[in-house]
C-alpha cells in the first residue's frame, strides 16, 4: 500500500471524527515499513536524502553513524533497528529527518517522509502502559504513535 | 600596571556604562525594583573590588553611593531626578578616578569630601529641610529668579531695556559657579573614553559559535570549489580560488583562536593571592607555574578558573605548614606549590601539587563518621585514597579549618561539581607529612589539536598527535617483522619489545570492502605501526594506512556514544567528512594495561635510571619441562624466536643454529625436556654485545609485571628460587647459569657476583655499578633473592649523583671496565671523601692479574671478585659485610 493513499484515508477519518478545534499540532509523517509515524513539525530541523555516514565502531546497533550537517555533527539513528524491525535491502534509498533532542542533533533514518498534518491536540491518546517504557531515544516517534 | 588592575578597569568600565544606562531608565521608572537592584548590585561589586584592590578613594565613593541606593531599595527614599543626578555625580567621580588610575596606575591625589558630604546628607535624611545637593541646580535658580522677577516686575516700563543685562548676569553667575567648583575635575576627565576598554571586546560566545559554524560552512564550499577546479584545469578561476583558499584558511584559524586562551590567563591572579596569603598567615610559599602556554577553550577556562583559585588557595592555607613546623619536620622552610598544565592523551591535565602536610586521614575519618557518611567498619576497609576522596563530598565541610582566607563558601564539592560539569575528573593523591597532589583532567573538548589521520578497514580515524611518538613500518618478513607471543603481536623496536594492538580487531571492524588489489597490497606485506605513548606506557597501534596530520577541533561525542572508551570525540575534517578521534588512554586500557595511570605515576616518581629491587619487574612467563611456570625478567630477553627444529645443527655435543649471520648456541631448558622433532621450537634469545644464545622452552605464556618476591630459595642449578606470580608458584630462572653453559667465558668481560643466602637475611643495601644493562638486570634478581636491597647505576657518574643526593649503601659492587669513568677512578673518588668513604667496595672484573688486584686495592677496593661465580660473590659479599660490622663494633 502506498503511503500517500494511507495519508488520505487517515486524513479523511480524522476529519470525519473530530471537529477541527483551534488546538492543533502539526506533525510531519514518516513511513517505516507499512506503518506511519508522526513527529511534531517544530522539532524537525531538516529532511535529508540518504547520506554517507561515518560508522562508529562499538556503538549500540541502532547508531548508524555520524554525519556532518552544516558544521554540526549529527548522530544518525537507524529507527528500524531501534524499533526492532529488519533492515531494508541495501539498494533501497532511505530518508532521514533531523531532530534536536536535549541540545544534540539526531538524524532519524526512516523509509519515507510524508505530508505535514495538522491534528487536534485533544484527539491524542496516551500510550498504553507496557510500551511507555520503550521511549528513550525514539521519544518523538512514540509521541506520534498516540495519533494513529 | 598590575594585571589585576587592568582587568578591574575593564570590568568596572563596563559596569559603569551599564549603570549609566540603567540609572537613566530608573529616572523614568522610579519604581522599577529590578533596575534598582541591578544598579545596586553593580555598585556593590565595584565597591567590593576596590576594597580588595586597596583603592580607598574609589571604595569610599562607591560605598556612599551604594548607601543612598540602599535607601532607594528599601523604599525609605523616593527616587527623584535630583537624587539620580547625585548618583550620576558619584558615577562621574568614579569614572574620573578610574581614568587617573588607568593613566598613572594609582588613584589621584585629593579627596571627595564634597561629594561624600552630599551623599551622606541624603543617606542620613539631612537634606530634606536643607536644600539637597541637586537642588543647587533647581531650587537656587528658582529662588534667584524670584527676586529678579520681582525686581523685573517692579521696574517701570521705560527701564525695560536696562535690567535685562543686569538680570542675566546674576543668573548666569551663581548658577554655573557652584557646579563647576564641584564637578570641574570630573568633567574634564569623565568623558575621556577608557583606552584600555577599547582594546578588548566582550563577545557573546553564541556569536563566536555562529561564526564558527559559518566558517565551517565556508570551508566546505571552498573545498568543493577546489575539487571542481582540480578537474577543470586551466580556467581563469585558478588564481582567485587560490587566494580564497588562503583567506578562508586564515579566517578559520582566526575564528578558532578567538575561543582559545592560554591557561596562564586563569593563573595570573594566583601569584598575588599566594603572596598575600603568605603575608597574612606568616608562611613562606613558592608558587611554581609550568605550562602556562597550554591552550584551553575559553569557556572551559572560565569554568575552571574559580575552582583552580580555590584549590591553590587551599594548598597554601591548609597544605603548607608554617616555617617553624616545616623546619621541625625536616623540610625547607619555604613551601612549594607547583601548578602544572599539559596535554596528555587527548586531555588537558592540570596538577596542583604542594609539599605541605598532606591530608589528615584520621580527621577525615572522624568527620565521615560524624556526618554519617560512612561507618567505622566501612572506613576500615578503605584505602587512604578512598577516604581522602570524601573531601569532595557535598556537605563535607572542613569547618573547623575555616580561616579568613579559604573556607568561605566554596567547598571542594563545588570544585568537583564545576569540573565534572565540563566532563572533567578530579583525582587526589595525598601522603601525610609529604603533601598532596590534585590532578584535574579535562577532556579537550573544543580544544584544537593536531591529529594523525589513519585508515583501518577502509575507515579513517584520528589519533591525537601528542600521544604519537613515531611511525614504524612493520612487515611480515625480515628484521621489521611483527612477531607473536602466544597470539599477541609484538614488535622489536630498538631492542625493546613493543606490545601491539590491531586497531581493526580492537574496533571489531570487518575487513574493508575495498578493491582487492589495494587491499592485498596493504594487508599482506607492510603494516604501519603507530607508536603511542600514554603516561609511561608505550605501545604500537597497527593500522592499514597513514595519511597526514591535520589540525582538528575536537567536538564532544553524542551522549549515546560517550560510553565508548575508545573515542575521545569526533570532528569534521577539511573535506567535510566526520571522523572519530581515538582516545589513546582508552586503547591502552583495552589492551589490558588498566593500571596505566597508577603505574606511570609510581614510575615517574622514581629516578629513571635507578632501579630498586622491591618494585615491579616485567617478567616473561614460559613453561618448560614440568608444569610449574617459569619466569625470567623480560629485560634480560633480547628477543623471542621460533626456531625451526630441522635447522638445528650439532657440534661437539652443543646444539647450534645459524642465526642472523652467525652461530648461536642453543640450550635446552632442562636436559630432560622434549624438543619437538619437527616444526618450531619457541626459544628465548639472550644477547650481550656480540654474543647470543638461545634457550629452548616448551611454550611462552605471557608477559606480566609483578614484584619478584622470592619465597623459597633454590639449590637447583639454573633456578634462583620460586615466587608467587599471578597467584601461581613460579620458578625464577637464573639466566647466568645457562649463559655459562653456553659460553664458558661469557662473563669474561664482566665482573659478576652472587652470594650466600643463609646469612644475610635482613636487607642490606647494595649498589651495583655496571655499564652493561644486561648484567645490571641479571644481578638485580640474583641479589634480591639473596636478601639484598639492590640499587643499580649505569655508570659511576650516576652513582656519584646518588651519593650527592644522600643515598646510603652497605656495600658497592663496581665493574672496572666502564666507558665514562673506570672502576679505579670511581673507587678513588669514593674514597676521597663524602658519605661513602667507609663503604666497602667490591670490584668485579676479568682483569684479575696480581697487578690488577694490587691496583684495585690501592685505589680503595675492599675485595676483588675475579670472575662470575655465584658462590664466591655471595660469600665475598657476606664476608665483607661481616668484616665491616666487626670493624665497626671494634671501632665503637
Amino acid at each position: 500500500m502506498s503511503l500517500g493513499g494511507e495519508v488520505t484515508k487517515f486524513q479523511k477519518r480524522r476529519a470525519g471524527e473530530v471537529e477541527e478545534g483551534p488546538q492543533t499540532t502539526e506533525f510531519l509523517t514518516l513511513g517505516i515499513g507499512t506503518q506511519m509515524f508522526g513527529i511534531p513539525v517544530l522539532q524537525v530541523q531538516d529532511v535529508l536524502r540518504q547520506q554517507t555516514v561515518t560508522r562508529v565502531p562499538l556503538a549500540p546497533p541502532e547508531v548508524a553513524g555520524a554525519l556532518n550537517l552544516r558544521g554540526r555533527i549529527v548522530t544518525a539513528i537507524n529507527v528500524r533497528r531501534r524499533l526492532a524491525l529488519d533492515d531494508l535491502p541495501q539498494d533501497v534509498k532511505t530518508m532521514a529527518v533531523v531532530v534536536e533532542h536535549e541540545n544534540e542533533l539526531y538524524s532519524l533514518i526512516i523509509d519515507k517522509v510524508g505530508d505535514v498534518l495538522s491534528l487536534p491536540t485533544r484527539s491524542f491518546e496516551p500510550i498504553p502502559p507496557p510500551w511507555t517504557a520503550y521511549g528513550a531515544m525514539s521519544r518523538p516517534a512514540s509521541t506520534a504513535s498516540t495519533t494513529s | 600596571m598590575d594585571d589585576l588592575i587592568v582587568e578591574f578597569i575593564t570590568e568596572t568600565n563596563e559596569s559603569l556604562a551599564a549603570i549609566d544606562l540603567q540609572l537613566v531608565g530608573l529616572e523614568q521608572n522610579p519604581n522599577d525594583k529590578n533596575l534598582l537592584s541591578s544598579i545596586f548590585r553593580l555598585m556593590h561589586t565595584i565597591k567590593g573590588t576596590c576594597g580588595f584592590l586597596g583603592l580607598p578613594r574609589l571604595e569610599t565613593c562607591a560605598h556612599r553611593a551604594e548607601n543612598v541606593m540602599g535607601r532607594f531599595r528599601d523604599g525609605t527614599l523616593q527616587v527623584t531626578p535630583a537624587y539620580v543626578t547625585l548618583i550620576f555625580e558619584s558615577i562621574d567621580r568614579i569614572k574620573y578616578i578610574m581614568g587617573e588610575l588607568e593613566a598613572n596606575g594609582k588613584e589621584p591625589e585629593g579627596n571627595d569630601l564634597d561629594l561624600i558630604e552630599k551623599l551622606d546628607a541624603v543617606y542620613e535624611g539631612r537634606d530634606q529641610d536643607a536644600a539637597p545637593a541637586p537642588a543647587l541646580h533647581v531650587v537656587p535658580a528658582a529662588a534667584e529668579i524670584d527676586p529678579l522677577q520681582a525686581l523685573f516686575d517692579a521696574t517701570p516700563g521705560p527701564a525695560d531695556m536696562a535690567p535685562p543685562p543686569a538680570a542675566v548676569a546674576p543668573v548666569a553667575a551663581p548658577a554655573p559657579a557652584p557646579a563647576p567648583a564641584k564637578t570641574a575635575a570630573p568633567d574634564d576627565h569623565a568623558t575621556k573614553e577608557s583606552s584600555l576598554a577599547n582594546q578588548t571586546l566582550r563577545v557573546n560566545v553564541d556569536v563566536l559559535e555562529n561564526l564558527m559554524t559559518m566558517v565551517s560552512e565556508l570551508v566546505l564550499t571552498r573545498n568543493q570549489l577546489l575539487q571542481i577546479q582540480r578537474h577543470a584545469k586551466g580556467t581563469e578561476f585558478g588564481a582567485p580560488l587560490q587566494r580564497l583558499n588562503h583567506v578562508v584558511s586564515d579566517l578559520q584559524e582566526g575564528v578558532m583562536k578567538t575561543r582559545m586562551q592560554p591557561i596562564g590567563a586563569a593563573w595570573s591572579k594566583l601569584p598575588r593571592i599566594i603572596r598575600d596569603l603568605s603575608n597574612e598567615l606568616g608562611k613562606k610559599i613558592d608558587l611554581v607555574m609550568e605550562g602556562e602556554e597550554t591552550e584551553l577553550d575559553r569557556q572551559v577556562l572560565e569554568l575552571i578558573k574559580d575552582p583552580l583559585t580555590h584549590m591553590v588557595r587551599n594548598s597554601g592555607d591548609h597544605g603548607i605548614e608554617k616555617p617553624a613546623d616545616r623546619a621541625a619536620s625536616g623540610k625547607p622552610e619555604t613551601g612549594k606549590i607547583i601548578l602544572r598544565a599539559f596535554h596528555e592523551g587527548g586531555h588537558i591535565i592540570i596538577q596542583i601539587k604542594d609539599d605541605g602536610k598532606g591530608l589528615n586521614t584520621a580527621r577525615i575519618k572522624e568527620k565521615a563518621i560524624e556526618k554519617g557518611i560512612a561507618t567505622a567498619d566501612q572506613l576500615a576497609a578503605m584505602t587512604n585514597k578512598q577516604i581522602h576522596m570524601y573531601i569532595f563530598d557535598a556537605g563535607f565541610s572542613t569547618a573547623e579549618k575555616v580561616t579568613s582566607v579559604s573556607g568561605r563558601g566554596v567547598g571542594m564539592d563545588v570544585v568537583r561539581t564545576n569540573i565534572e560539569k565540563i566532563g572533567g575528573t578530579i583525582d587526589l593523591h595525598s601522603e601525610e607529612g609529604k603533601g598532596s597532589t590534585f590532578t584535574i583532567k579535562i577532556p579537550l573538548t573544543l580544544a584544537i589539536v593536531s591529529a594523525l589521520i589513519v585508515e583501518v578497514a577502509g575507515e579513517k580515524y584520528a589519533i591525537p598527535q601528542l600521544s604519537v611518538q613515531e611511525l614504524v613500518l612493520g612487515s611480515d618478513k625480515g628484521d621489521n617483522r611483527i612477531e607473536h607471543i602466544n597470539g599477541t603481536p609484538v614488535f622489536r623496536l630498538r631492542d625493546h619489545l613493543l606490545p601491539l594492538v590491531t586497531l581493526q580487531k580492537l574496533l571489531k571492524l570487518p575487513d574493508a570492502p575495498k578493491n582487492e588489489a589495494e587491499r592485498s597490497k596493504t594487508t599482506t606485506s607492510n603494516r604501519y605501526i603507530v607508536v603511542t605513548k600514554v603516561g609511561d606506557y608505550v605501545f604500537g597501534i597497527i593500522v592499514d594506512r597513514v595519511f597526514d596530520t591535520e589540525e582538528i577541533v575536537v567536538k564532544p561525542l553524542a551522549r549515546i556514544l560517550q560510553s565508548i572508551e575508545m573515542f575521545s570525540g569526533n570532528t569534521i575534517l577539511g573535506d567535510g567528512s566526520v571522523i572519530m578521534i581515538l582516545d589513546p588512554v582508552g586503547v591502552a586500557k583495552a589492551t589490558g594495561e588498566i593500571k596505566v595511570a597508577g603505574a606511570s605515576e609510581t614510575k615517574k616518581e622514581q629516578d629513571a635510571n635507578v632501579h630498586r629491587a622491591g618494585q615491579k619487574t616485567s617478567l616473561l612467563l614460559f613453561s618448560a619441562g614440568d608444569v610449574m611456570p617459569k619466569a625470567v625478567p623480560l629485560a634480560l630477553v633480547a628477543r623471542l624466536e621460533d626456531v625451526d627444529v630441522s635447522k638445528i645443527e650439532h657440534s661437539s655435543g652443543q646444539m647450534l643454529i645459524q642465526y642472523r649471520g652467525g652461530l648461536m648456541p642453543l640450550i635446552k631448558f632442562q636436559d630432560s625436556m622434549q624438543i619437538n622433532t619437527t616444526g618450531m621450537q619457541p626459544t628465548l634469545v639472550f644477547s650481550d654485545g656480540t654474543r647470543t644464545m638461545g634457550l629452548m622452552v616448551s611454550e611462552i605464556i605471557d608477559i606480566v609485571e609483578d614484584v619478584i618476591n622470592v619465597q623459597i630459595n633454590s639449590d637447583r642449578p639454573g633456578f634462583l628460587g620460586s615466587a608467587i606470580i599471578r597467584n601461581k608458584a613460579t620458578d625464577i630462572i637464573d639466566v647466568g647459569s645457562y649463559l655459562k653453559s653456553a659460553y664458558k667465558d661469557w662473563f669474561k668481560d664482566h665482573g659478576e657476583e652472587d652470594f650466600d643466602r643463609d646469612d644475610m637475611k635482613r636487607a642490606r643495601r647494595v649498589l651495583v655499578v655496571d655499564d652493561s644493562p644486561f648484567f645490571r638486570n641479571m644481578l638485580t634478581p640474583l641479589l634480591s633473592v639473596a636478601g639484598y636491597e639492590v640499587t643499580t647505576a649505569e655508570n659511576p657518574l650516576r652513582a656519584l649523583e646518588l651519593q650527592e643526593r644522600g643515598a646510603l649503601f652497605d656495600i658497592i659492587i663496581s665493574d672496572i671496565e666502564m666507558p665514562e669513568m673506570s672502576g679505579y677512578e670511581f673507587a678513588k673518588k669514593v674514597r676521597d671523601g663524602g658519605k661513602w668513604k667507609e663503604t666497602p667496595m667490591v670490584a668485579l672484573t676479568s682483569h684479575a692479574t696480581k697487578n690488577d688486584v694490587e691496583k684495585g686495592m690501592s685505589v680503595g677496593f675492599t675485595k676483588y671478585v675475579a670472575k662470575f661465580d655465584r658462590d664466591t660473590l655471595l660469600s665475598t659479599l657476606s664476608q665483607t659485610l661481616a668484616e665491616q660490622r666487626h670493624n665497626n663494633s671494634e671501632a665503637a
